[in-house]
């Protein structure tokens, strides 16, 4: 080891250590942002209005967690915000019939919870055997189920809204409007979330296995990864955070409808490119993700501090800042 | 000989790409009305020679003659305008389009600013029918037979005003009874004045249908006679024949090694037809045969990449596998031919890649990243993977380096066998000296090998015994020094079969 010349390696190309904008691109445009908005508006650096944005952030966020995965994966979802909306509608519908019996207390709420995480990860489930089992496309499957989902909670609430019983409601609202430490408690949901999915995503087998799964999926066959069922998992993790959101939701307003959600499936797979995840898959990050979502909701905030630009705008900017995303990505790409 | 001009010809033409010389000084004279048959093993330069008649290639030195004149192909389209065109194994055609939108493509008529949709048709139709085929032109190109499909490529072909037709192995893919309708066809296109260049593995078929035969080995020009003068078994001994001894390891003695593996009647549907042999311990066990043998079928189904039905014994134990995993547990382990498409993550680094077959042996719920580096360094060590550095996006190795990275993900799970399916496909000649330095190594440490390579020298100078594949069977089995190029050949292309067991 100590005596040997080393081999005649071909010329070493030394990287010039530049700047990755690809790689800190979300956190530059967060700061930049940031910056904006105290420069708009001396509130908006105050805890309240940040933890504001990030608890208003914390619906989509959990669900864009999970589309990182499927994303990463090679797969897509767009029944995410139906599927929210029903589970939402359905929390509310098996805590009113179970009130009568098991009363307004804790017992009933807790019934709801489980409930609803057992519906989205059924759901989740549903969308990912259609994909791997069935052999269709992610995008057609789930294509059909957003429509499934958000007929279901329009036929649920008969075209109306569903409310939450008013006592039941009344137990149930601190877990959207209760802290911790004087953090809000949606705020925690989804950091704890969020840092266990980026550990899942870069440090367990099941991470390693749907990021190559996205890379080449021949490749990951060769290497004896059980494709299907790492791709179903990452489905029924969707499912399951889309059940932990609506876990969290009906507390908010403590009612469910036809246009409860709507679109939440674009602002998550948004938020994901955003934070620099590979739409076609194979690369993936949370931590990304979470700064792309929050951006997302320091737009519409941002946007409603201010007198110059009009709010109505928001998605434009959104949509904006989504191409600029992809365009970073493909950059990075060449350079890579 | 004729004393007017060749239609298209070679003149001393040498192509090189990068240091290694691919063709030496070939002279090919293609005439009118003639089929001139090319022939040589795989690698011998066949391709290289028609992409450079054809336009496809540029020769280092040399030139390309056209009725007489020196003429520079720069492209195929080129070359087509002059009238030469290639028929490729892998068809070029558009399959959501219809076979007469195939045959005008990129020259459609027009009317003013439209197409003239019917007078295609009308002259699509007529030759179809010149054809003798029954392939109509509305009918889609993903509707039809592979023989059909090749029948629209020489229709394409003709509406170029074909003069030169260059044909890379055309009855690889077909039946015999379709190899007759196309023999048909190349008679009458020769009739017409058409050169034709055909290639195939089959040599009766070159015995019954050329008129002069070229055979190249190694780049090298060995002779061009015509066919009558030749019988098959001078034609396969002028194809083979070479020095490749020092390139080769000595072989390990192999006394009485006990039988590790044992296949008896496999099948993969549609593929391969009851293949059965056997592996010993220490064994490095060749197959041989040409692409689409089903070699490589057999041993994706072996592994459970593939459906596929039969007998395993393992170490005397019967076995059942489904999928790769079961085999990687049993010790069996499978590297692919195909390093880019289903061996690596190009786009990942070399650290992930390494361990994504054995990723259970460095996880316990989470993966220890510290192991993951501490086997890469022992890999980069033991296979001399030369990387510019290890965050280097795998993508960016040579054929090489790649093909010892898999080498070594495949090693991580410590198989008792190891089947390597081209192991020194498209790589370096110092590369593959140290791939059959570590196959040598593996065998004598105890390991058994099984190599899949359509290169002769290879199975020759590597393994301890040989069986030959043709259309999805065992049709042979050589062992020590019955091993020999003409054997192998005489098996493969079915001159002699397996003497009855």
């Amino acid at each position: 080891m100590t005596t040997t010349v080393s081999e005649p390696h071909p010329p070493v190309r030394v990287a010039r250590p530049r700047f990755r904008l690809g790689v800190l691109g979300p956190i530059v445009a967060l700061l930049l942002l940031a910056i904006l908005g105290t420069w708009l508006n001396g509130n908006f650096l105050t805890i309240n209005n940040i933890s504001n944005i990030v608890a208003r952030a914390s619906f989509i966020g959990i669900i864009a967690v999970g589309a990182t995965f499927v994303i990463t994966s090679g797969g897509l979802d767009l029944s995410v915000g139906s599927m929210a909306a029903f589970t939402a509608g359905m929390i509310i519908i098996i805590i009113n019939n179970a009130v009568p019996s098991l009363g307004t207390g804790w017992a009933v709420i807790a019934l709801g919870i489980v409930a609803g995480l057992a519906i989205g990860a059924v759901g989740g489930a549903a969308n990912g055997m259609l994909v791997t089992a069935g052999r269709i496309e992610p995008f057609i499957v789930t294509l059909g189920s957003l429509g499934i989902f958000r007929a279901l909670i329009t036929f649920l609430a008969n075209g109306g809204t569903l409310n939450l019983n008013f006592q039941a409601a009344e137990t149930y609202s601190p877990l959207y409007s209760g802290n911790l430490l004087g953090v809000p408690l949606p705020i925690i949901v989804f950091a704890v979330v969020a840092i266990i999915a980026e550990i899942v995503l870069r440090r367990t087998p099941f991470g390693r296995h749907a990021a190559a799964i996205g890379s080449n999926e021949q490749v990951a066959r060769y290497s004896a990864i059980k494709v299907d069922r790492v791709r179903l998992l990452t489905y029924v993790l969707q499912g399951f955070l889309v059940g932990v959101s609506a876990v969290l939701y009906v507390p908010k307003f403590g009612s469910a409808n036809s246009s409860t959600a709507v679109l939440w499936e674009l602002q998550a797979i948004a938020a994901v490119i955003i934070g620099g995840t590979m739409l076609k898959g194979g690369f993936g990050r949370i931590w990304g993700t979470v700064v792309g979502v929050i951006i997302l909701e320091l737009i519409g905030n941002i946007l409603n501090l201010q007198s110059f630009i009009s709010p109505y705008l928001n998605q434009a900017f959104q949509g904006a800042i989504i191409i600029i995303a992809v365009l970073l990505q493909r950059t990075r790409r060449a350079a890579g | 000989m004729a004393a007017a001009a060749p239609r298209l010809a070679a003149r001393a033409v040498s192509k090189s790409f990068g240091l290694v010389e691919v063709l030496t000084t070939i002279d090919l004279r293609l005439e009118q009305g003639q089929v001139h048959a090319l022939i040589g093993e795989n690698g011998a330069g066949k391709s290289t020679l028609m992409k450079i008649l054809c336009g496809y290639e540029q020769p280092s030195k040399g030139e390309v003659v056209l009725d007489g004149a020196p003429v520079h192909f720069s492209d195929s389209a080129q070359a087509e305008r002059g009238g030469v065109v290639l028929i490729h194994q892998e068809f070029n055609l558009a399959e959501q389009l219809s076979v007469e939108a195939n045959i005008f493509l990129g020259r459609e008529l027009r009317r003013g600013m439209l197409l003239d949709e019917k007078q295609m048709r009308a002259r699509a139709t007529l030759l179809l029918a010149e054809l003798e085929t029954a392939v109509g032109p509305r009918q889609l190109v993903s509707e039809l037979s592979v023989p059909d499909k090749q029948m629209v490529e020489i229709a394409k072909a003709l509406m170029r005003d074909a003069r030169v037709l260059v044909m890379d192995e055309p009855t690889a893919v077909l039946t015999a009874r379709e190899s007759e309708v196309l023999f048909r066809q190349i008679a009458r296109l020769r009739a017409q004045g058409v050169a034709i260049l055909y290639t195939s593995h089959k040599l009766e078929e070159v015995k019954a249908i050329a008129d002069v035969v070229t055979i190249l080995r190694d780049g090298k020009h060995v002779i061009t006679a015509p066919v009558a003068e030749l019988t098959v078994d001078q034609m396969a001994t002028y194809m083979v024949g070479r020095d490749v001894s020092d390139l080769f390891p000595a072989k390990s003695a192999l006394a009485d090694a006990p039988v590790v593996l044992e296949v008896d009647k496999l099948s993969v549907p549609g593929r391969v037809a009851e293949a059965s042999f056997t592996l010993r311990r220490g064994e490095v066990l060749g197959f041989a045969g040409l692409v689409g043998a089903g070699r490589t079928e057999l041993m994706e189904g072996l592994v459970g990449l593939r459906p596929a039905h039969g007998g395993v014994t393992l170490n005397g134990k019967a076995v059942h596998i489904h999928a790769l995993g079961d085999a990687a547990k049993l010790g069996l382990a499978y590297l692919t031919e195909d390093r880019k498409g289903h061996g690596l993550l190009l786009n990942q680094k070399m650290r992930p890649n390494l361990t994504l077959l054995g990723l259970d042996r460095f996880s316990h719920g989470l993966i220890d990243e510290g192991a993951e580096d501490r086997a890469l360094d022992r890999a980069i060590g033991e296979f001399d993977i030369r990387a510019p550095s290890r965050e280097v996006n795998v993508g960016n190795l040579s054929g090489g380096n790649q093909q010892k990275l898999l080498l070594a993900k495949t090693m991580l799970v410590e198989p008792e066998i190891v089947i390597i399916d081209e192991p020194t496909r498209g790589i370096d000649i110092g590369t593959k000296q140290q791939i059959y330095g570590f196959i040598d190594r593996l065998a004598r440490s105890g390991k058994s090998v099984i190599v899949i390579s359509s290169e002769m020298a290879e199975v020759i100078g590597l393994c301890h015994r040989v069986y030959v594949m043709k259309a999805g069977r065992i049709v042979g089995e050589l062992a020590g020094s019955a091993i020999s190029e003409a054997q192998i050949v005489r098996y493969q292309m079915g001159i002699e079969a397996m003497r009855a067991a």
